[in-house]
């Protein structure tokens, strides 16, 4: 077989004869085929099915029989503004993320550019160290933090105890439950972000620094007018994607809390799958999609705040 | 069901590669203008951040080997005093640990070589096949990486019963064969293969299937070990529909197993905890640190810079 590599003719401007074409759009929907027939039925069609389920009265017991259900216009939606642990779910789910991402993003910024200000040892090190836990297991993670967050026996209030801090049952108290699960999602998720910022970081043209400092800018105006401003588009990644998985956060909880004390810490995710196991099946779609909606909000609200100014 | 879990947890860019030390070295030679010379106090602060980084995974370790009592003990010890193997020993004796291991791998495997072909077909169709309704495809694909993993949960649940799958291998595999990160991936690096290849080849008279196979599948072994390495990560941490669909213990994943112990009556058998969380994390663990070259590569070849 012929592997003529480029010539240096652009073939691309060659027209390829009638029957060429019509071979090659055959064979581009039969190369699609397999996936697109998988992600019809297994994800496609249940966004929309979910959707739909949202305006009915399913329930666990019509699962048999998914169509022998009644339409229910809004009601669901309608329940839900009513239901007051949604509407707590809400608010947890709005502190978790406020708080968590801001956090880990700066926590991780910070990371990113002492690990970018010209250290050479040991750098290979502290990346691979910081990039550990977001290869990890949640629920494993979940339940080694519980271990060291327990009130008498844990290691953090041990250590706590060193310095003379008497440390809270944390997740047994509704003051720092969410403080701690905050802490162990911005403890795993950090890594990650670092290496985006790192990449961004070789983005951000030297001169520029350098032609800064000449003119007598000190490290944090560099900082904040020439990195944070080149910066913008991997922040914006980075936020977004982070933003989306804290949303969704469900794990955490179910493994540390149970969503406790007091309701605390149950997430809208968490709910919405608490609703499904309890069976009420239209019930839990219309929750999802109104945290789809909140995504979907959310990101446009963080693509206007950090996207172009242009 | 839409993304695998959850965005974050695909490691869309792993570390970027090191800078070679000589270039390093020169780029530290701009006479101090640029960045200052390290300050000794990055070093510092670094360190300590990794020493709160890496120290859960110790104290797990060191758990995973102490007695009952000793876990108990306030305030704990620094290292077990009475070592024990016994943890370790329950989780095959009383717990079918060897069935959530299996289920773990069967699934992640199947899932990953789902991905490998799925996305790596779809990959070529929209790199390099011109046809109508390809911008849709990819629009339509990529934007379901925002949907909620609960948004398909239920009619997943309803179809999936309804096809007699719950608590079935295929049951857990099928909603996750083709991920839409595979396909991203996949199409940015078939993309920068040069189309001359497949022109050559098709002058020669070889089909569509022939030139994938022979020609395209070759050149993208890198992308493919990237691929088949995350997918097969993402599977195994999954959490939420294995819990879902796994409703007896012959089908349990090692998540699902170890969150049922974590809330059930286990729940303050942190000896066990510990075992099952290292039998979870330490494999993936050394897995990562082994072929770190493989995530550096995701870096290049999703074009996030």
């Amino acid at each position: 077989m012929a592997t003529v590599t480029a010539g240096g003719k652009p073939s691309a401007t060659r027209r390829r004869p009638d029957r060429g074409r019509r071979r090659e759009v055959a064979a581009g929907y039969l190369f699609a085929a397999p996936f697109l027939l998988l992600f019809l039925v297994f994800t496609i069609g249940p966004v929309l099915a979910s959707f739909f389920m949202s305006f009915t009265d399913l329930k666990a017991r019509d699962i048999r029989n998914p169509f022998a259900i009644e339409l229910v216009g809004l009601d669901n939606y309608a329940q839900l503004l009513d239901d007051e642990t949604f509407r707590k779910t809400v608010v947890n789910t709005a502190y978790f993320v406020g708080v968590g991402l801001p956090l880990t993003m700066g926590i991780a910024l910070a990371v990113a550019v002492g690990l970018n200000s010209g250290i050479t040892r040991f750098r290979t090190l502290f990346r691979t160290g910081y990039y550990l836990p977001v290869v990890t297991s949640i629920v494993a993670i979940s339940v080694v933090w519980r271990f060291l967050l327990e009130p008498d026996s844990g290691i953090v209030n041990t250590l706590l105890g060193y310095v003379g801090i008497d440390g809270p049952s944390w997740l047994n108290t509704t003051a720092t439950a969410m403080p701690s699960l905050i802490a162990m999602a911005t403890w795993r998720n950090l890594g990650s972000l670092v290496v985006i910022f790192l990449a961004g970081l070789q983005l951000v043209p030297r001169e520029m620094h350098e032609a800064a400092s000449i003119d007598g800018a000190g490290a944090w105006g560099r900082f904040r007018h020439i990195t944070l401003p080149m910066m913008r588009p991997t922040i914006l990644f980075a936020g977004v994607v982070t933003m989306i998985g804290y949303l969704q956060f469900f794990e955490e909880p179910l493994i540390m809390t149970q969503g406790g004390p007091l309701d605390s810490t149950l997430s809208t995710a968490y709910y919405t799958y608490n609703q499904f196991g309890f069976g009420n099946y239209s019930y839990a779609a219309a929750m999802a999609y109104v945290l789809f909606l909140v995504v979907a909000l959310a990101t446009a609200l963080l693509f206007k705040l950090l996207g172009s100014k242009d | 069901m839409t993304t695998s879990t959850r965005p974050e947890d695909v490691p869309v860019v792993a570390p970027p590669p090191d800078v070679p030390p000589s270039r390093r070295s020169r780029r530290r030679g701009f006479g101090g203008v640029g960045e200052p010379h390290p300050n000794p106090w990055v070093y510092v602060v670094l360190t300590g951040g990794l020493v709160l980084l890496v120290g859960p995974f110790l104290w797990m370790l060191l758990g995973s080997f102490r007695p009952d009592r000793e876990l108990k003990q306030v305030p704990p010890a620094w290292l077990p005093q009475d070592p024990t193997l016994d943890n370790y020993r329950t989780l095959f004796t009383e717990l079918d640990f060897v069935t959530y291991f299996v289920n773990s791998t069967v699934v992640a495997a199947a899932v990953t070589l789902g991905n490998i072909v799925f996305c790596s077909m779809l990959g070529y169709a929209l790199a390099k096949l011109d046809f109508p309704g390809k911008r849709v495809i990819f629009v339509l694909v990529l934007g379901t990486l925002m949907i909620p993993a609960v948004v398909t949960l239920v009619p997943l649940f309803v179809l999936v019963s309804n096809l007699g799958m719950v608590n079935t291998y295929p049951g857990l595999i099928f909603p996750f064969l083709a991920g839409p990160f595979g396909v991203f991936l996949m199409r940015q690096f078939i993309s920068s293969l040069p189309d001359e290849l497949i022109h050559a080849a098709r002058v020669d008279g070889a089909g569509e299937w022939r030139i994938f196979r022979s020609i395209i599948l070759p050149l993208c072994k890198p992308a493919l070990a990237t691929l088949g390495i995350l997918t097969f990560l993402t599977s195994w941490n999954n959490f939420l529909w294995p819990l879902v669909v796994a409703q007896t213990e012959e089908r349990y994943t090692l998540p699902v197993a170890l969150a049922i112990y974590a809330i059930g009556e286990n729940k303050a058998d942190y000896g066990l905890l510990m075992a099952g969380s290292v039998a979870i994390i330490v494999p993936v663990l050394l897995v990562f640190l082994a072929l770190q070259r493989h995530f550096v590569q995701g870096i290049a070849m999703t074009g996030i810079k």
